[in-house]
């Protein structure tokens, strides 16, 4: 058997009580430890159900996700969130930092939800952290002082704070230009290839989808493509 | 708890309108509370104390008119064993109805006479006496301030007085008197015990005992432990509040429509608060979405809305304690009786001040309970969905 940090197992999800949409499809997938992978697919496809389910935040129909040899099925809202907090870290195309917090503040509430209150390793690593996404001169900005690509990378700061095992994004730079793509995809790998990190991103960019080890395509709630390099 | 804490510190530091719009409202509650209660406080007390604040609040008199109770020592010892910590400002107080003859006129009068020294307590002579000296001699008399101008009698003035027995005796006058109140300044002739107890003829027996208590709402409860202990079917005991039904049902009338006031206060600061707070939870809610998202519990977003309400509480309690103190001392200090002394007099009652900061921070706190249960039940992916 594979190393899965990931594991999708037969997993449905359907909307509606009255008129049932499916989403998902019983779908069956696994992601290794440390892989970079692209999810692509239209909108409607279904990826984003699937990453919203993979990273808990949405339960599915049918089926269970094993994140780190845990199956989540029958996991309370506390402990998902405690798996949440520890093992994975979410980047979403909106940053969704909190604005009445500075950059620097923001990257540490992941440490905070769980500690409460800050040490001085910590804050040590947070900066560690700014300083890898490049935005040190402004970790004490106001997350509404900063320009789209640098909320955007603290919000990947801020995912990294607790050294999660895998990372989830959902269309991360959907809000940026070309150049910030780059940089942020540059940013991926990095952390990637340092810290052994596995991500998962979603993306309707084939030039970015590219740069990934592995390709998943969703059609209609079911895979139609997987390549691996 | 300290993050929650810190994060409902920034919420209310970042939308800073509206957290002083939320703490004047509350503030203004507070401050309300606090000034009708203090205005209706402060007007019962003054009310009280000029009603029977310097009278006999527990009176113990012989029950037939005209007898005399004849060893006043022994039954003053028993009475104040009643309730050694209520009862104070015992005086034992000779009386007597007598009629007054100067050269050209003669009135009716009480005369009484006691102890200076017992009398001070409820009476307050020394404090009330307006010109000359009170008599503590043999035959030294004072008179009212209106019996003295209604006869043209002066310091230094011999009178005459006869008791309904035919006995007719002269007096002199040492001083005047004002005891605020007309009919007792115009029936009144005071005089030391030794000279009453020789022109009445009651040996050492005395007309009646009168005394105050601390608490003078208590006054009933007291004299019916006094009656008890005295244990006397010749003896009457009488109280201030038997023998002033009206005034009492007033009072209580004004305490009951002051608290009702107070009451639809605190529910509308609370309405207040619930909906700001509900609104605040639509504003933050992508910020209580994503904290979510990175793992954070239910009761701890929840937390973080009821420190909001707290925080707001504690901050309206001080404002409004300090605009409530402020309105009363103004009220007391600007709203003036004629002769320039305050109408209502300035009042403050601390407990009473602590229970409606206390109030105030408990209601602003449930308050956010609804706003608390909002955030519980938001999930995350609403806010992930719609952006």
């Amino acid at each position: 058997m594979d190393n899965f940090v990931v594991e999708v197992k037969g997993v449905s999800k359907v909307y509606g009580k009255m008129i049932k949409t499916v989403a998902l499809h019983e779908l069956d997938l696994g992601f290794t430890t440390g892989s970079f992978n692209a999810i692509i697919g239209e909108s409607g496809s279904g990826k984003s159900t699937l990453l919203n389910i993979i990273g808990t935040l949405d339960r599915p129909t049918k089926g269970e996700v094993i994140i780190n040899g845990v199956s989540t099925r029958n996991l309370s809202k506390g402990r998902l969130a405690d798996l949440r907090n520890e093992t994975l870290g979410f980047v979403f195309q909106f940053h969704y930092l909190l604005p009445e917090f500075t950059a620097l503040e923001n990257v540490l509430m992941p440490y905070r939800i769980v500690n409460g209150k800050v040490d001085r390793k910590s804050q040590a690593r947070a900066k560690e952290i700014l300083n890898l996404v490049g935005l040190e001169k402004v970790e004490n900005n106001l997350a509404t002082n900063m320009s789209g690509g640098q909320q955007q990378r603290t919000a990947i700061a801020r995912a990294l704070m607790n050294q999660p095992k895998i990372i989830l994004a959902d269309e991360p730079t959907g809000n940026l230009d070309s150049q910030t793509t780059d940089s942020i995809y540059q940013l991926f790998r990095k952390i990637n290839q340092e810290r052994g990190t596995t991500f998962i991103i979603i993306t309707h960019d084939r030039r970015v989808a590219e740069k990934a080890d592995r390709i998943v395509e969703i059609l209609d709630g079911r895979i139609s493509l997987d390549i691996v390099k | 708890m300290k993050l929650a804490f810190d994060i409902a510190l920034r919420f209310l530091k970042s939308s800073k309108g509206q957290t002083a719009l939320i703490v004047l409202g509350i503030a203004i509650g507070v401050s309300v509370q606090i000034f009708i209660g203090s205005l209706i406080t402060g007007l019962q007390k003054s009310l009280i104390d000029k009603t029977v604040g310097s009278a006999s609040q527990i009176t113990v008199s012989a029950k037939t008119d005209g007898d005399f109770i004849l060893a006043p020592q022994a039954e003053i010892k028993t009475i104040k064993a009643a309730n050694p910590d209520e009862i104070i400002n015992l005086v034992a107080v000779t009386q007597g109805p007598a009629i007054l003859k100067t050269a050209d006129q003669s009135t009716t009068i009480i005369l009484r006479g006691f102890d200076w020294d017992d009398a001070q307590g409820i009476y307050k002579i020394v404090d009330r006496m307006v010109n000359g000296e009170l008599g503590t001699n043999e035959n030294e008399v004072i008179i009212g301030t209106d019996l003295s101008e209604n006869l043209n009698i002066r310091i230094g003035d011999s009178i005459e007085m006869i008791i309904p027995n035919g006995k007719a005796q002269q007096f002199l006058v040492t001083g005047f008197f004002d005891l605020q109140v007309k009919s007792l300044n115009k029936s009144w002739i005071l005089t030391n015990e030794n000279t009453v107890q020789a022109f009445l003829e009651t040996g050492e027996g005395v007309s009646q005992i009168e005394m105050q208590v601390n608490d003078v709402f208590a006054a009933d409860e007291v004299a019916t432990a006094v009656e008890k202990r005295l244990n006397d079917d010749t003896l009457v005991v009488t109280n201030w509040k038997a023998e002033n039904a009206a005034l009492l049902s007033g009072l209580s009338g004004q305490t009951a429509s002051s608290l009702m006031i107070q009451v639809f206060v605190l529910i509308s600061v609370v309405l207040g608060i619930a909906s700001v707070l509900a609104i605040s939870v639509v504003q933050k809610s992508r910020q209580i979405g994503i904290l979510k998202a990175m793992g954070m519990h239910n009761p701890k977003a929840s937390l973080v809305f009821l420190f909001q309400g707290f925080l707001l509480g504690i901050l309206g309690a001080f404002v409004g304690v300090g605009l409530g103190i402020g309105l009363s001392w103004s009220f007391a200090t600007f709203v003036t009786n004629p002769d320039g002394s305050s109408l209502v007099p300035f009042y403050i009652d601390w407990i009473f001040i602590g229970i409606s900061a206390g109030i105030a921070i408990t209601a602003s706190t449930m308050a956010a309970l609804i706003p608390a249960i909002r955030v519980s039940q938001l999930d995350p992916m609403e806010v992930i969905k719609n952006g």
